[in-house]
């Protein structure tokens, strides 16, 4: 596998890398001193440490040697979203997707996806594992307000909105699990590395 | 104790130390803009240095108190009512103190001895203006709590500090994306001018583009404070403390930590420029 270590200030290296996940699990059973912080994106993981314990050097010599682990087999329990799909733009990724808007609902609800990564806004987890058939577009003009609960896809990636925000995802339906919740311990219930799935409800 | 806000100013936010550690939840630091100023005025008046205080843009702030307490403003040059920037001031029961306009810089911190005790949310006091997270932005009326856990009495009367530079240059060190760009030096070139849609997110600057030679679509990936990020534009935003904790444009540089104090003074109109990191 390799592994790519970009610079990225005094205080974070940026490995780029395809297994993400795999890596960092690796990285966190290893417990490097000096390490502070990992954040993972869709093909890096950010990884900030304290300049007054290791170096950019010292720790991308360690870096290096890492193999991501296998995740799949460690991976414990699934959260389920159940999904009301009545989203305003079904017809528009139907149309895009050349499928029927029951096809894209079978489609999406039948997916087994993982959550790889958050940001964009707090609570805010991009699942992987979309079929290929809905990596659609995002909105060419995006929404000012999305409610949180919103079901939403746009190209490689599923999302549940954890609050109201402006948006240029894709609308399938909305869910009323909370995914997103500072009163609770943890607030977030995708973290990264979590199992997911979709289940179809009526209101 | 309380805090009686009889007028907020152009912008007025609580503010700490922010909160670390939960950037892989999509939640950003946050916290003061400037903290080297922050962590004086909270010297100044006794507290530990992470107790939340106020971050006041531009002035404007109308403060009461509701019994004897003392404060402290640092940061922007800005007129007071009573007592001089970077000392301690006493305030009296009932006692009216407000900041005027700041004639350099763009933000005060205005720090009381117990420190303001809002709830906290992930361990923070700090309003994060993206994530909107933490206290909401402090209007007209609110009564804003006063804690009791301050150490002891401060010693010093007055803190010097270096004015602040009219056209800083910030020191930068190479970013993960500098490979993208036809001509990354431009940017030690160019003098830039901040543009006025700058915020606590992002200080949008304005000067020629920066060329890319790698067009297609980065994916979302991590950034850390400084970071440089291009848009399409050409047009550099140099990522402050309400930062998106992943972006999806390329990074060109990192200014230094230690100068993103300076860049939370810049004020829209005003130029500055980057040199490397030695």
């Amino acid at each position: 596998m390799t592994v790519r270590l970009l610079p990225c200030g005094r205080r974070a290296v940026l490995v780029e890398l395809d297994d993400v996940l795999g890596y960092q699990a690796a990285l966190t059973s290893l417990d490097i001193a000096g390490v502070e912080e990992l954040v993972p994106a869709a093909r890096t993981l950010l990884v900030r440490f304290d300049p007054a314990v290791t170096t950019a050097d010292r720790l991308g010599a360690v870096l290096r040697e890492v193999s991501p682990v296998d995740i799949a087999a460690s991976a414990s329990g699934e959260v389920v979203i159940p999904v009301v799909y009545d989203g305003e733009d079904l017809a528009d990724v139907a149309a895009e997707a050349g499928l029927s808007v029951a096809s894209v609902i079978e489609r999406h609800s039948a997916g087994s996806y993982v959550s790889a990564f958050c940001g964009f806004a707090p609570g805010f987890a991009y699942l992987s594992g979309l079929d290929a058939q809905l990596h659609v577009s995002r909105r060419s003009s995006p929404r000012t307000r999305i409610p949180a609960g919103s079901v939403a896809i746009a190209g490689e990636y599923s999302a549940v909105y954890p609050s109201a925000s402006p948006g240029g995802w894709r609308l399938l339906g909305r869910t009323d699990l909370p995914v997103w919740d500072v009163e609770r311990e943890p607030p977030n219930l995708l973290p990264p590395g979590t199992r997911v799935r979709f289940s179809a409800v009526t209101s | 104790m309380k805090l009686e806000v009889v007028r907020p100013g152009f912008t007025t936010t609580v503010q700490d130390l922010g909160r670390s550690g939960h950037a892989a939840l999509g939640v950003g630091r946050s916290g003061a803009a400037d903290r080297g100023s922050f962590r004086l005025a909270n010297r100044l008046v006794g507290n530990s240095p992470g107790a939340a205080a106020l971050e006041v843009t531009l002035g404007g702030l109308v403060l009461r108190a509701s019994s004897v307490t003392t404060v402290a403003v640092t940061g922007a040059l800005c007129p007071l009512s009573k007592g001089g920037l970077n000392s301690p001031i006493t305030l009296w029961p009932g006692e009216e103190f407000a900041l005027g306009t700041a004639s350099a810089g763009l933000r005060c911190y205005v720090a009381v001895r117990g420190g303001i005790d809002v709830a906290p949310v992930l361990g923070s006091r700090a309003t994060d203006t993206l994530g909107k997270l933490g206290p909401p932005p402090v209007t007209d009326g609110m009564l804003l709590p006063v804690g009791d856990a301050a150490l002891g009495f401060p010693v010093v009367d007055l803190a010097p500090r270096a004015s602040l530079p009219s056209s800083p240059v910030l020191r930068v060190t190479p970013g993960p994306r500098r490979d993208w760009f036809a001509s990354p030096d431009e940017l030690l070139s160019t003098v830039y001018t901040v543009s006025p849609d700058s915020d606590r997110v992002g200080i949008r600057l304005t000067g020629p583009p920066l060329r890319r030679v790698r067009t297609d679509e980065l994916p979302s990936e991590a950034c850390v404070p400084g970071s440089l990020q291009v848009p399409p534009s050409g047009r550099p935003i140099l990522f402050h403390a309400d930062h998106p904790t992943t972006g999806g444009y390329p990074v060109i540089a990192v200014v230094e930590e230690d100068d993103l104090d300076l860049a939370a003074q810049l004020r829209p109109g005003q130029t500055l420029s980057f040199r490397p990191a030695s």
